[in-house]
């Protein structure tokens, strides 16, 4: 009998992906830390890792979806197994996550522009503001400099404010105070005052959006010491990402993606929180490493897939966390494959990619026996036509032809 | 009253008349007709909001307290009833301003002599704002400052010792020597910086003020009723992040005074060759909040419209902005020559020193005499002294403070190869391990 990973093999769109414990992967160390819990976890009869096949990504209506994913057995899952959990779409998902820490703490508040009454332009705040009056979820001015700064003022005087860009790219107009105070504060300070603040906001290229809104602010906000970073890319991971960013006593920057908020999959009713330093085993395999986040994460399996077909077997990894990398994850990973292509959004200069390049070449190079690629989005600023859009962004054919260059 | 209208003329600060001139509304202010015992009174502020553009406003004219002191005299049976401090508050005045000055003048001969380093601005001659406005404040209240920011501290209560130690870099200061000159911090007297761009602390500011006002209302404490002050200065109130927080204070009514420290001197733009309209206490009513002109030399007008101002604050009527006339005696900072500003301007103003007019105050009146007002200078002198030596005895941070406090939960470092926390390493603490 195999308990049937929940929605995957089922016609309807779905996108499914779990995080849990692989085997062979030393998870357990840090597994003591109370925020980390693992859940949703299937088994498979045998205990075998297989990925599903017959399955097709598709593009509707800018939903992208895809369900190539494999699960894993871990010993105690009878229990978990019998949940059914709920289905939602990933921005219901942070709703949800956002609404159920505003019901533990009453120091938690959002601070945005047309977060309460409108609901947020992506529906992220939907009726918390009826719920829990215009002050928690504040409306404010398009004044991000200075709401970002009143959020780290607030949060140094004991709240614990969300703060949100309507755009990603709108919080370079905070910088200074996600720069000067955010992330040094804690340590100017000699460690009187912290900053758990959650900075978050829709980044990434979308749908002919144009160069300004079309931004990928992982890259700018890496250096910043003293905040964490991190890319939420399925409803299951965005809620638990949500959960620990607000609960962490760090300021952590919450990456989502334009394109991303309508993935739809099926989450567990219990309350789970996951560990924001962690990454995530999407497709273990035993040829090569692919290291991506967010939106690449569904070009990779939709490259997986043909790459299954042709017969390789890669791994996949979401690494979510941006800031810093869990170089344990990936570091098994490397010293079980020996080759490494990194799939990122981020533009090719000083991007994310590149960060992790050096971190892999720094600590893992005897096991490599091919050089680190990476394959970024093209250094421009992204452009509205449709052709130019796609061809400045990794596609799934180039992610195929890297692998089989690498795999030779 | 002819002696004070003399006083005024003489006394005209700016090349933009800031007295009698324009405002026909403020016949109050008109100090010919006053019958208030306090000449340029603001006593009469009572913030009625909702108009900004007329009678919000209210100016004091630009008298020195000597001059109230002669005023005063003229009038007959003066008592000590009409006096606007108590003896125990002009002592305590007396001696915060005595403390601010001997301090700036102690940084200055211990940079000098090697033992404080970077940038250090100084904050001689407008230790009648600092005073005057912080000296009303609860524990509780918070104050948010730039890098001229030594003063603030020591009015809001943290030790002299803690800051010299700061300033020397020891693991004693105030931030462990983490932070220096330009970024006090001090969470038990809520000193919330310490900002070292301008401008950068008001939305700080405004942010505390907002905890204060989430605290009433949504975490239901009714009697919080904190109020917050940012300092900062003219070249500041050209900046984007004052305006955008002048709106936001107004339009949620946060409990928070707007203090311009107005030295007319950003580094070396003169305020007149940056700003359209000079006048700073006039963007307040543009916003909906009262905008008030004191003279800020003066530590008792400072005190009176201060009062009023955080008064009105506590009781959630909303921010006011208040552009104190001031001075600084020294350069922008210790590597600035100050050779651009004119001595005859800076005369003019140390002829106004707050702290001599404070002492002439309390001496004509008898409120103190000479010994005691000495005595209390000594004390100061003991104390800056025992601040140096703390300073000096104190050690410098270890290796082991590298990494401590960039993140308020270390985990942030992440997840090493060996799948250990990197915090968890025994390393980590000495500062030596690898991040």
């Amino acid at each position: 009998m195999a308990a049937i990973m929940q929605g995957i093999g089922a016609a309807t769109n779905l996108s499914s992906s779990f995080s849990f414990d692989s085997k062979g992967f030393q998870l357990q160390s840090v597994k003591s830390l109370p925020e980390r819990i693992t859940s949703s976890l299937v088994v498979r009869s045998d205990g075998r890792v297989i990925p599903t096949s017959n399955l097709k990504a598709r593009n509707v209506g800018g939903r992208l979806v895809t369900n190539a994913v494999a699960a894993k057995a871990d010993g105690s899952t009878t229990s978990t197994a019998s949940k059914p959990g709920h289905e939602l779409l990933l921005f219901e998902a942070l709703r949800e996550g956002l609404e159920e820490e505003m019901d533990r703490d009453p120091r938690v508040c959002v601070v945005g522009e047309d977060v309460g009454h409108y609901g947020g332009s992506y529906k992220v705040t939907k009726d918390l503001a009826p719920k829990y009056g215009d002050l928690r979820v504040l409306d404010t001015p398009i004044a991000e400099n200075s709401f970002t700064g009143m959020a780290v003022g607030a949060a140094m005087t004991g709240l614990r404010p969300i703060v949100e860009g309507m755009n990603m790219g709108f919080l370079l107009l905070a910088y200074n105070q996600i720069s000067n105070n955010c992330g040094m504060l804690h340590y100017t300070s000699g460690g009187q005052f912290t900053i758990p603040v959650v900075i978050r906001g829709p980044g990434g290229v979308g749908r002919q959006l144009g160069a300004e809104h079309s931004q990928r602010l992982e890259s700018y906000f890496q250096s910043i010491p003293g905040i964490q970073m991190v890319a939420c890319s399925t409803p299951y991971n965005a809620k638990g990402l949500m959960k620990a960013a607000i609960r962490s006593e760090n300021p952590v920057i919450l990456f989502e993606h334009v394109l991303l908020y309508n993935l739809k999959e099926r989450i567990p009713d219990e309350e789970y929180v996951l560990s924001l330093e962690e990454a995530e085993m999407v497709r273990p395999g035993e040829h090569i490493t692919i290291l991506t986040y967010s939106r690449m994460r569904y070009h990779v399996m939709q490259a997986a897939k043909t790459l299954v077909n042709k017969g390789y077997d890669p791994e996949v990894i979401d690494i979510r966390s941006l800031k810093p990398f869990d170089l344990h994850t990936i570091g098994n990973s490397v010293k079980k494959t020996h080759r490494v292509l990194i799939v990122e959004e981020c533009m090719r200069t000083g991007g994310i990619g590149a960060s992790l390049t050096a971190a892999i070449n720094e600590n893992f190079h005897d096991y490599l026996d091919a050089p680190v690629m990476c394959l970024s989005s093209q250094d421009v600023p992204t452009p509205y036509a449709g052709t130019l859009e796609e061809w400045t962004v990794v596609q799934p054919a180039q992610i195929v032809t890297a692998v089989e260059q690498l795999c030779q | 009253m002819s002696s004070a209208l003399s006083a005024m003329k003489i006394l005209q600060p700016l090349p933009v008349s800031t007295t009698a001139t324009g405002f026909p509304e403020n016949t109050l202010l008109d100090p010919l007709r006053s019958n208030s015992s306090f000449l340029g009174s603001t006593h009469k502020l009572r913030f009625n909001s909702l108009k900004p553009s007329s009678s919000s406003q209210r100016r004091s004219a630009v008298v020195a307290v000597s001059d109230v002191v002669k005023e005063k005299k003229l009038k007959s049976n003066s008592s000590l009833a009409d006096l606007l401090i108590t003896k125990e508050e002009g002592l305590e005045l007396y001696e915060d301003m005595v403390l601010g000055r001997a301090f700036e003048d102690m940084c200055a001969q211990m940079y000098y002599r090697g033992k404080m380093f970077g940038f250090v601005h100084l904050y001689n001659g407008q230790e009648a704002v600092s005073t005057g406005f912080i000296k009303l404040l609860k524990k509780e209240d918070s104050v948010c400052s730039t890098y001229r920011d030594h003063v603030h501290a020591l009015s809001k209560g943290v030790p002299a010792s803690a800051v010299m130690s700061e300033l020397f870099g020891k693991a004693t200061g105030c931030c462990r020597g983490q932070g220096g000159s330009m970024h006090m911090f001090s969470k038990e007297h809520n000193l919330l910086g310490g900002f070292a761009f301008i401008g950068e602390g008001i939305p700080v500011a405004t942010g505390a003020a907002f905890t204060s006002k989430y605290r009433r209302e949504v975490l239901k404490e009714a009697d919080c009723d904190h109020v917050t002050l940012a300092f900062f200065g003219d070249g500041t109130c050209n900046n984007g992040q004052f305006f955008e927080c002048l709106n936001m204070a107004a339009l949620w009514k946060l409990p928070i005074v707007f203090v311009v420290e107005n030295n007319l001197w950003a580094i070396g733009m003169s305020h007149l060759r940056a700003t359209s309209d000079p006048e700073i206490w006039k963007k307040g009513p543009a916003f909906g909040m009262p905008g008030v002109h004191v003279d800020g030399m003066d530590v008792l007008k400072v005190r009176e419209v201060a009062k009023e101002a955080i008064s009105r604050a506590r009781r959630g009527e909303g921010p006011t902005l208040v552009e104190c006339e001031t001075y600084r005696f020294r350069g922008h900072s210790l590597a600035d020559p100050d050779e651009l500003r004119d001595p005859a301007e800076k005369a003019r103003y140390a002829a106004r020193d707050p702290i001599i007019a404070l002492k002439k105050y309390m001496t004509a009146n008898n409120l103190a005499s000479e010994a005691e007002l000495m005595a209390i200078e000594k004390k100061i002198d003991e104390v800056i002294e025992g601040a140096v030596e703390f300073a000096d005895a104190s050690p410098l941070p270890p290796r082991s403070q590298l990494l401590e406090n960039v993140f308020a939960d270390p985990k942030g470092f992440g997840i090493g190869p060996d799948g250990k926390y990197r915090c968890e390493d025994p390393k980590f603490t000495e500062g030596t391990a690898q991040v």
